[in-house]
């Protein structure tokens, strides 16, 4: 356990110290928010009809982007061979890796959201409701997209290879998180889409560092 | 089942007269089905294009089939660590993938004259088009990694969580479609089948099949030539 908290304590300060924390995904978070009106047109009426969906959209692109470096700098380094012959198994180096890139990257997008899906038009009653499906949304989106970093170390191309393989794996998470949103907005019941959100994302927490470690060994082998 | 797939050899021996069987088969099944096909009468509604139906929903069938024969190979080469599975699993990936096309690109030009439109967000269609996303993902990570071993094993977990994605993927996508109230493309379940209609689906969907077991047999079996010219070209040049 104690092994388990340092192992958080170090990926929580190397993605603060060196990576530039969450600036990185933000900024590409708002730059995509931004380009949204300048392509889809700037009328209120019909930015607001899509604002939550893109909004939902433009959190799970930006959630692909730090994911390339999630294995990949301790595996050129060398930290991840001493990680393997460590005493904490794989997995749990997985789980960690995923649950600091959760906090790091995808808990301050989930406080972005809202105000991102509010200056597209969304009414701002949303806002809540949009933070809680972008915290339980982006849980499945690190676990899923650690799978997807793992499977491409030792690849030619990452980032391209990663978004390829795991963008498919995110349209449950995109959907219920999204169907959550415009439930709630329309009045209908949004507990539903947010439960199969939730279930997606745990199951994802439990099944993803089993993956994880299986491609890391296969990596390093 | 597991010794076929361990050795080589009785693999090679079995495969030699089974591919080219296999592959008789699905010709002489393949033109029996086409030729009831032509000769079915055309449906009262669909007109001509129902003859397209007996091309589309067999590449469709095939579309999933051939991911669970993706999944399961996956599954023995990285558990059983069989080299004929890891073959079995690469050879099956283009395939699977150029029947997911052949099923989304027939389907689409059925759907121009009968739906007026050559594509609806569908919960079938976008569940199958996220299916092609799984085969090119396979893809595009089998020709990514150079080490071969390290690929197939890569490609065999990448496989497995696909499987177990596949049905969430399908379920998901329908509740979506509800939750959407997309407008109902598909007739509400109309009468049950007539036999010119089903004899030369049925017979081309076991063409299909056949013709899949009998190409993915002649590919497993390459894949095995090509290790073995692999290792006689290290040996001469060491």
């Amino acid at each position: 356990m104690t092994g388990l908290r340092a192992l958080l304590g170090r990926e929580l300060a190397l993605s603060w110290g060196r990576g530039g924390g969450a600036l990185l995904a933000l900024a590409f978070y708002l730059a995509m928010a931004t380009l949204l009106p300048l392509a889809a047109g700037p009328e209120p009426a019909r930015l607001a009809a899509v604002a939550p969906g893109s909004a939902w959209l433009a959190l799970a692109l930006a959630s692909l982007l730090s994911l390339e470096r999630l294995f990949e700098r301790d595996y050129e380094d060398g930290a991840l061979d001493l990680l393997a012959l460590g005493p904490a198994p794989l997995e749990a180096v997985a789980f960690a890796k995923c649950l600091a890139q959760w906090i790091t990257t995808s808990a301050p997008l989930a406080l972005m959201a809202p105000v991102v899906a509010t200056a597209l038009g969304a009414p701002p009653d949303l806002a809540p409701i949009t933070v809680v499906a972008a915290l339980a949304g982006g849980l499945g989106f690190s676990f899923c997209g650690g799978i997807g970093a793992a499977l491409s170390l030792g690849s030619r191309r990452g980032g391209v290879l990663i978004a390829v393989i795991v963008l498919p794996l995110f349209a449950p998470p995109v959907i219920f998180g999204a169907g959550a949103i415009e439930a709630f907005g329309a009045g209908l019941d949004w507990k539903t889409g947010m439960a199969l959100l939730g279930a997606y994302s745990l199951s994802a927490v439990a099944v993803g560092p089993f993956a994880m470690a299986a491609a890391c060994r296969n990596a390093l082998s | 089942m597991i010794a076929i797939l361990t050795n080589p050899q009785r693999f090679m021996a079995l495969s030699a007269w089974a591919a080219p069987t296999l592959g008789a088969i699905a010709a002489v099944l393949g033109l029996t089905g086409l030729w009831f096909d032509f000769i079915a009468p055309p449906d009262y509604q669909q007109g001509y294009t129902v003859h397209l139906m007996f091309i589309h929903v067999p590449a469709a069938w095939l579309s999933l089939f051939v991911y669970v024969c993706l999944g399961a190979a996956s599954f023995i080469g990285l558990v059983f660590r069989a080299p004929i599975a890891d073959a079995a699993a690469r050879a099956a990936a283009p395939l699977g993938a150029g029947f997911t096309f052949l099923a989304l690109a027939t389907g689409s030009l059925w759907g121009r004259p009968m739906w007026g439109t050559w594509w609806v967000w569908d919960a079938r269609l976008t569940s199958v088009l996220v299916l092609f996303l799984f085969y090119l993902g396979y893809l595009a990570l089998q020709s990514a990694i150079d080490d071969e071993a390290k690929a197939s094993r890569a490609c065999a977990i990448l496989a497995l969580v696909g499987l177990i994605n596949l049905p969430i993927v399908h379920f998901s996508v329908v509740w979506w479609n509800t939750l959407h109230q997309g407008a109902s493309v598909f007739r509400a379940g109309g009468p049950a089948m007539p036999p010119a209609y089903l004899v030369p689906l049925l017979t081309l969907a076991l063409a299909y099949t056949a013709a899949f077991g009998s190409l993915w047999l002649v590919r497993i079996r390459a894949e095995v030539w090509r290790r073995r010219a692999n290792v006689l070209a290290l040996r001469a040049a060491g």
